[in-house]
């Protein structure tokens, strides 16, 4: 059985972010990347089925992205992924989830998974459409949003709850291969040891273009996708009404505010 | 043809309130002459149209579905066929689980214009500009959809106001073909209580993050609670670590805050979800070390510091 499993690099802002001059996005040198927190969550479920299976199974993991990706495949690699996968080519810049999506489809088009998984959403773009664009592409069955999956090699069915609003869980039976996105809280991310992290180092990360993938410019960046970003911008928010001073003063008014209500509830 | 179509969303026999929001949504982008249609998926449609017959709304078109609840192949199948028939402008959904399940899929199949997590969506010289945010809702996004004919937004809960009015919209009736799905639904599992405490009645909360840092922290911020009288509550990471129990959590998978008037949030960014249980509060309180935290455009009163400090400094105070 093969497992692959979409990662997305993703940027938090530094305190002191600007705008990119052009407007449409924010000056990737206040970027602070790291692996999506959905996606330690994906991946520790493929090498969890891994370990748990008697057949053999290979943990695939893709990312589409420019160099800088490598990071998070490697901290992939050294929490238990078999292989990483990244695709990049500049005219993938501008892409949306949906233009991700068809690169993604592509992939899976080339390895074959029993299963692909993605994030629910990232937590820069929070787009949660990705994963299913990709479904959409490959023809795949599909669900989103899944907190509990139970997924036996060489089944042609697996059964797992989707999470709904208010904490509901819809317990759901899918057939195989299917693409699931995967929700926080489904498992328990493993931390990488120093030693894995160092195996992981050394392993080769398998660098596609889109050419590779029978994929042309039209497919990805702007051409491809089904939507445009014409400005980012810093809201005017409405903005809370900031308690100044040292620890001692801030909490003194906090306190104040605690007696208050109580005050007048009682 | 031109026009807005708005997809019902329904679950367990209740029209989800989401729906109504959509409703509103799709009002305000009506054009002259243009018609706001609204489509219930069921397999006893029916029974909605009381609900969704409220003022603005033109017509309601029930589709019978051969599923009781949400089906991500069956609702892309009926949803495609009567977007392909009737060809609307406008597809509002809302920003919800069951629409994550094929919404995308959908519009990647139809080629449709797409955009999720929508809360403000206006026309600018004729072309439809949606806002999104990005980067834990730091900046905001305006996206629009060159060469789209057909655009699908998914709009974000609680941000549009239902509209009141009770109406009669005409009824149409819209046929769609039995499809075989790929999945099988077979039941709904009610979140477990892990402890007695209700957060829904709770009216003095106070909640902790993931700033908290450590699972160590915890038992001081459950002693500060107590001392000051507060419900203990957490953000999701805190609920998935096991922390503390689910049934504390706030937000949209978690609890909402119903009838809390004082809610302070120590070390919670401000995620949407997070967001959708409490934002209501009357006075919210957030300390957090980033001023560009999103919770501090939700919060009545703002304290940009470190939460260890302050809740050394409060606990002095009780
Ligand atoms: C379908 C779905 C449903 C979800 N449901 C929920 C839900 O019900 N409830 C929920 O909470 N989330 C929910 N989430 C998750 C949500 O998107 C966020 O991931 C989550 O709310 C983040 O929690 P947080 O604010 O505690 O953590 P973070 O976003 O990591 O924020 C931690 C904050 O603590 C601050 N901080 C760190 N250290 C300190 C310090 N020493 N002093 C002061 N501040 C500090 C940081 O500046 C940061 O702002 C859901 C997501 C999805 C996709």
């Amino acid at each position: 059985m093969k497992i692959l499993v979409a990662v997305k690099q993703v940027a938090a802002l530094d305190e002191d972010f600007a705008i990119r001059d052009d407007g449409r996005d924010v000056d990737s040198d206040f970027f602070i990347r790291d692996l999506n927190e959905w996606d330690d969550f994906s991946l520790e479920e493929a090498v969890k089925i891994r370990e748990s299976s008697a057949e053999p199974v290979e943990v695939v993991v893709v990312s589409v992205g420019p160099d800088e990706a490598d990071e998070s495949l490697r901290k992939c690699l050294a929490k238990g992924a078999d292989r990483a996968i990244r695709v990049w080519d500049t005219c993938i810049e501008y892409s949306d989830s949906i233009a991700i999506a068809r690169v993604l489809a592509a992939v899976a088009k080339r390895e074959a998974p029993n299963m692909l998984f993605a994030g629910v959403q990232s937590s820069d773009q929070s787009f949660a459409s990705t994963g299913i664009a990709a479904a959409a592409l490959l023809g795949w069955p599909h669900a989103a949003v899944v907190s509990n999956l139970t997924c036996t090699p060489g089944a042609n069915l697996a059964v797992f709850r989707r999470e709904l609003e208010g904490g509901l869980l819809h317990e759901v039976e899918i057939q195989c291969p299917a693409v699931l996105t995967i929700q926080l809280g489904i498992n328990t991310p493993r931390y990488a040891s120093l030693r894995s992290i160092k195996q992981a180092a050394a392993k080769p990360i398998e660098v596609l273009s889109l050419s590779d993938l029978a994929l042309g410019a039209a497919d990805v960046g702007e051409a491809g996708s089904s939507s445009r970003v014409r400005r980012m911008y810093v809201p005017d928010k409405a903005r809370a009404q900031l308690i100044e001073g040292d620890a001692a003063q801030q909490a003194a008014r906090l306190a104040q505010i605690i007696h208050a209500f109580k005050g007048a509830a009682s | 043809m031109s026009g807005i179509l708005v997809i019902g969303e329904q679950r367990r026999g209740e029209l989800r309130p989401v729906s109504l929001e959509l409703l509103s949504a799709g009002i305000s982008l009506r054009r002259a002459g243009e018609e706001v249609a609204v489509a219930i998926l069921s397999d006893s449609p029916d029974r909605f149209v009381k609900p969704l017959s409220l003022s603005g709304v033109d017509e309601i078109v029930t589709v019978k579905v051969g599923a009781a609840e949400f089906d991500p192949d069956i609702f892309e199948s009926a949803v495609g066929a009567l977007i392909t028939k009737r060809n609307p402008d406008v597809v509002l959904v809302a920003h919800s689980v069951d629409s994550f399940g094929y919404a995308a899929a959908l519009a990647t199949r139809l080629g449709l214009g797409f955009a999720t997590d929508v809360f403000s969506v206006e026309r600018v010289d004729g072309e439809l500009v949606a806002t999104r945010g990005g980067y834990g809702q730091k900046v905001y996004v305006e996206v629009d959809f060159p060469g789209r004919n057909t655009v699908m937004l998914a709009i974000r809960g609680n941000v549009f106001k239902p509209p009141e009015q009770a109406a009669s919209p005409r009824i149409t009736i819209f046929d769609t073909p039995p499809v075989q799905s790929r999945a099988t639904g077979r039941e709904f599992i009610e979140m477990s209580a892990g402890d007695d405490v209700d957060m829904t009645a709770a009216e003095f909360i106070l909640t902790i993050g993931r700033g908290i840092g450590e699972e160590a922290k915890v038992a001081q911020f459950r002693e500060l609670a107590d001392a000051v009288g507060a419900t203990l509550g957490c953000s999701r990471p805190i609920a998935d670590a096991g922390w503390l129990p689910k049934s504390r959590q706030v937000g949209q998978s978690g609890k909402t805050a119903s009838t809390c008037q004082l809610y302070i949030a120590m070390g919670v960014s401000g995620a949407i979800q997070h967001l959708a249980g409490m934002k209501h509060v009357s006075t919210i309180v957030a300390v957090n070390s980033d001023a560009e935290a999103s919770i501090f455009s939700v919060a009545k009163y703002g304290i940009v510091g470190d939460i260890f400090e302050i809740a050394e400094e409060l606990r002095k105070h009780f």
